[in-house]
């Protein structure tokens, strides 16, 4: 996928500045809120008129000022996943689903209900009527209605706010499936850098209204780690969980790492926050944490005053978090091998 | 309970002016309050004035407005003559003074509606790819119904109990323009025609119980068919 953009908007004291041109399948908008990345939603989607620019999709122009070219959002054939569900209250699961998809024309009808709906495992749903669904179901069936609109872009406006965390990261992989499986390239809005890290490849940074930032997830994190509430999210994929001494030893590639707040029933996500790893030049004789990890130094970065060290354990990626002070009294240069501490309870399972 | 011939055509004609009428203005009723609620245009508070104007006016001063712009020196009301659709002093006349009284009431009923429908809901509709009157039709018409049953029931037991400006632009004519607020204060007028007033009265009552009846299962149907 291939969009410009290039838009400018007067709303209320907020001036809306955005020009940018990307080709990448998975984009994220990251911002805080009063940032703009819902007014650059509905100006992709055509719900919001800018008052000058351009936007061009794949080669068509869907909007111009100069040229007069306005494409309506219903021939745009992009989707938008809002925040809350915005599912049609008079309408049951399944006509809800359908909606998009009957009014899709023929030719661009690529996705199938009966793939979607089992893809997402809509099947027990289908004949309820919206009101009796948990917010999960909800958000869930207004992606798949989505989806069957068949769009060749998929917006999704901070489509997990609205969840609580469990249920947050039980959609994400649905997200990311329905993508996967069917070609969707998306925008992803969020302002939570553990989402960006999760669903996106390129990240657009909107603040007051304008583009101040074009990176990836990863510098995003690192740019930064040392404001965030949590510092760098470490995201783990752990598996093959079994039961010791009352904690969760679960394998991390080819390693094992110790865990308390773990699940006998398989594979789960987990976040490690750069400052929750303590990092010792040699190794300590007897420590309370539970996990000790031998690491190569890969990389170390600046984040505002905090160092950041890019660690290498049997080839899974950590990144640490120190202050300046430790990282001159420890030395720590790359190609170096040092110790990680981590204690069992700074794991927090996410699905 | 006795009923005359004329006051059961009163009856009949009551009906009949309060359904036409009802049926009339509710297309109207919706495109305005769609107006209203969706749309940003210039003059629209005059809109809005004008629409609620007949709430605040005597019925009499209505009836004589109209009386004015219908009668035979009126301007429609010549054009209409020499169409040969002569409206005046005809049950038609009353069905225009209902509307007049009646419709800010069934815009109000129906613009509560509307103002209740989530706009993100529309905004859905039409990145699935509905166009507006697709999007009229499909999420606004439907999640407008409460509020389009509730401005009928009103609009039609407005028109029900339409008096004052009935009278100036049908008159009261026995068996063609005689409905039963007029019959009854025909009744009223003469001493001896009390129990006949009541009768009419008591008529009046049931088919206002009917319509709030009505309007109370509608809604609860609607309750059930919350999902189609």
């Amino acid at each position: 996928m291939k969009l410009h953009i290039d838009l400018e908007k007067k709303l209320g004291k907020i001036f809306i500045q955005v020009k940018t041109e990307v080709s990448v399948e998975r984009i994220g908008i990251f911002g805080d809120s009063g940032s703009g990345k819902s007014t650059l939603v509905n100006f992709i989607s055509g719900l919001l008129l800018p008052d000058k620019g351009e936007i061009i999709l794949d080669g068509e122009c869907l909007f111009n000022s100069q040229k007069g070219i306005n494409i309506s959002p219903e021939h745009r054939r992009i989707a938008v996943v809002f925040q809350r569900p915005m599912l049609f209250p008079h309408l049951s699961v399944k006509k809800n689903l359908l909606y998009g998809y009957k009014r899709c024309r023929a030719e661009n009808r690529r996705i199938k209900p009966e793939t979607l709906i089992d893809l997402l495992k809509l099947h027990p749903l289908l004949k309820r009527g919206i009101e009796n669904l948990s917010g999960g179901e909800k958000q869930r069936i207004s992606l798949g209605r989505a989806i069957l609109s068949n769009p060749r872009l998929l917006l999704m406006d901070e489509p997990l706010t609205a969840l609580d965390d469990t249920l947050r990261y039980q959609i994400i992989p649905y997200l990311r499936s329905v993508s996967e499986e069917f070609l969707i390239p998306y925008m992803f809005i969020s302002h939570s850098l553990a989402e960006m890290q999760l669903m996106t490849e390129s990240v657009l940074v909107l603040n007051n209204g304008r583009l101040v930032e074009e990176t990836t997830p990863e510098g995003l994190a690192r740019n930064r780690m040392a404001i965030s509430q949590n510092g760098y999210l470490n995201l783990l994929r752990l598996t093959n969980p079994v039961d010791h001494k009352g904690l969760f030893a679960y394998c991390w590639g080819n390693n094992t790492l110790h865990v308390s707040d773990g699940n006998i029933n398989g594979d789960a996500l987990f976040e490690l926050s750069s400052r929750e790893i303590i990092l010792f030049k040699k190794h300590p004789e007897a420590i309370s944490a539970r996990n000790l990890l031998s690491a190569k130094v890969m990389e170390i970065f600046n984040s505002e005053g905090r160092v950041g060290i890019v660690l290498s354990i049997n080839g899974e990626k950590l990144v640490a978090e120190i202050v300046r002070s430790a990282a001159d009294q420890l030395n720590i240069i790359p190609d170096t091998t040092i110790f990680a501490a981590i204690k069992a309870s700074s794991f927090r399972r996410l699905t | 309970m006795q009923l005359t011939p004329e006051d059961i055509l009163a009856i009949w004609l009551s009906l009949k002016i309060a359904l036409t009428a009802t049926a009339f203005a509710l297309p109207f009723g919706f495109v305005t309050a769609w107006l209203i609620v969706f749309k940003t245009f210039r003059g629209k508070i005059v809109l809005e004035v004008l629409i609620n104007l007949p709430l605040t006016l005597p019925p009499v001063v209505i009836g004589y407005f109209l009386l004015l712009l219908l009668g035979k020196n009126g301007w429609l009301g010549q054009l209409l003559n020499e169409s040969g659709f002569p409206i005046i002093f005809t049950w038609k006349a009353a069905v225009i003074a209902s509307v007049t009284v009646g419709f800010p009431l069934l815009v109000r009923s129906i613009r509560l509606g509307m103002e209740s429908i989530d706009l993100q809901l529309i905004e859905a509709s039409r990145t699935l790819g509905a166009s507006w009157p697709d999007s009229l039709l499909t999420i606004i018409l439907p999640l407008s119904l409460r509020g389009i049953i509730a401005g009928s029931s009103l609009m039609f037991a407005r028109s029900l109990g339409e008096f004052g400006a009935t009278i100036i632009v049908a008159g009261n004519i026995p068996g063609k323009t005689q409905t039963i607020p007029l019959a009854i204060y025909d009744y009223a007028s003469s001493p001896s025609s009390g129990k006949m007033a009541l009768t009419l009265c008591m008529i009046s009552v049931i088919i206002s119980v009917a319509v709030l009846l009505l309007h109370e299962v509608l809604g609860k149907q609607l309750d059930r068919r919350s999902f189609l």
